[in-house]
């Protein structure tokens, strides 16, 4: 059977993949950024899945006002990297496992999640960016992402997005639809977007280095109680666009110390933490868990 | 019965709720042409007559042509859309986001390099914090438009 094995976290800010595309890594402003992630790059490469579940939010990029889904699964065979209006981002296709994620969109169906079924999707910078970090940069050509990839996209751009909890149980029936799988599969689940941002307003810029790693210990340690987070939360703490965190418990709730909505297993292994102010106008979150 | 919106007493801040997408649906989908290039040309070429093809209301045009993003969201404007416009105008994300707080982007820039801004006197409305009605705007940018 198929089985998750690790969750990643990380932020997905543009500017990174920009700053990636543009070959400006080694510029004082980013080195930092970047060494914090050469860890899970060789963790990558000696922990490689055969598949990504890859939980992002579209950024006005594939969904415009005409159509929200709450929570939508790429089916398709490939995604390609969008034009978000600066132009493609200059890395590969991304490659689909249109089997699994029929599976899963059943599955999770029927275990009482409406998701949307995408059978042709753009991917933007949530997406992609994530992907960059872990893996490195990549030529769109001749190179390729390490493993097929599941977008998972979630709505956090309208409000009312999912809560903390609804996100967190959706991750445990997306690791009962992976381990319904007949074929032997060692499967990652990545929760992406946050920490702390605010983009709008006269409160642009706002970040919350202590409030964010509170959140990190617990998202660890008690998801349960980081669960019941509630928007308004994160709003006042993390900024408007920190909402973005919910979809990191998603990941959490598919690691199989959760048993029945509560932490009865062994406790997962914290193989990387990193955080960084900033990246543009974020806070730079990641996490590396491993289950036990 | 009134909807519950836990969110209006945020200084400086604007949640973009069903409400507001309602409000902002023809600018936000007027954002979304940009991403075309053949579309951006065309904006670009004359910006007024571009979004005449659009029902958004006059005020939303003009917060548009002024590229005043504070008031483009008051009008039901999204971040991540109106980000199509900084992108046609070749802006970044940081100067977007700075640009609504009266600073310049320097200012800006050195505020996220010495670590953001602070939480501190700004999650509620009537404290005292930076991003404060009565603290508008920030920096040298917005002081020289108000002069």
């Amino acid at each position: 059977m198929a089985r998750i094995t690790a969750s990643v976290y990380t932020s997905h800010v543009p500017a990174i993949g920009a700053a990636m595309d543009l070959g400006k890594t080694h510029e004082p402003y980013w080195q930092p950024v970047f060494q914090g992630y050469e860890f899970s790059k060789q963790w990558m490469k000696d922990n490689q899945p055969d598949v990504i579940f890859l939980v992002y939010n579209d950024h006005a990029t594939a969904f415009s006002l005409e159509m929200i889904p709450t929570f939508a699964i790429g089916t398709a065979a490939q995604f390609q990297p969008a034009d978000e209006g600066w132009g493609p981002r200059p890395v590969p296709t991304v490659i689909g496992h249109p089997d699994l994620a029929s599976h899963i969109a059943q599955s999770v169906i029927q275990q009482d999640f409406d998701l949307t079924i995408v059978n042709k999707m753009d991917v933007d910078h949530g997406l992609t960016v994530p992907l960059s970090l872990m893996c490195g940069e990549l030529d769109p050509k001749k190179d390729a992402w390490p493993c097929p990839v599941i977008p998972f996209a979630v709505n956090v751009v309208q409000y009312p997005v999912p809560s903390g909890r609804r996100c967190f149980m959706l991750g445990q029936a997306i690791r009962r639809a992976v381990e319904s799988y007949d074929d032997n599969l060692n499967v990652h689940i990545w929760g992406t977007g946050g920490m702390s941002h605010q983009l709008q307003g006269a409160r642009a810029g706002l970040i919350n280095r202590a409030w964010d790693n509170a959140w990190l210990d617990q998202m660890i340690a008690d998801p349960v109680a980081c669960a019941a987070t509630p928007h308004i939360d994160y709003v006042r703490e993390a900024g408007s666009e920190g909402i973005e965190l919910v979809m990191w418990l998603i990941a959490r709730g598919a690691m199989s110390d959760i048993v029945d909505g509560q932490v009865q297993g062994p406790a997962p292994k914290v193989r990387h933490r990193f955080y960084h102010v900033p990246a543009s106008n974020t806070a730079v979150g990641h996490l590396i868990l491993e289950n036990s | 019965m009134s909807l519950e919106k836990p969110y209006l007493d945020v200084p400086g801040t604007i949640i973009f709720d069903a409400e507001q997408s309602r409000k902002g649906y023809w600018l936000n989908q007027f954002c979304m042409s940009l991403m075309k290039a053949a579309n951006r040309e065309r904006f670009k070429a004359d910006e007024r007559a571009y979004l005449d093809e659009w029902a958004m209301t006059e005020e939303q045009k003009k917060a548009v042509l002024a590229r005043d993003l504070n008031w483009c969201m008051r009008t039901g404007g999204n971040i991540y859309f109106l980000a199509k416009i900084g992108a046609t105008d070749g802006k970044s994300f940081q100067q977007m986001a700075g640009s609504m707080t009266g600073m310049t982007e320097d200012e800006y820039r050195a505020m996220m390099v010495a670590g953001g801004r602070s939480a501190e006197g700004n999650r509620y409305l009537g404290e005292d914090g930076d991003a404060q009605a009565h603290r508008q705007p920030q920096g040298a940018a917005g002081h020289k438009k108000g002069a």
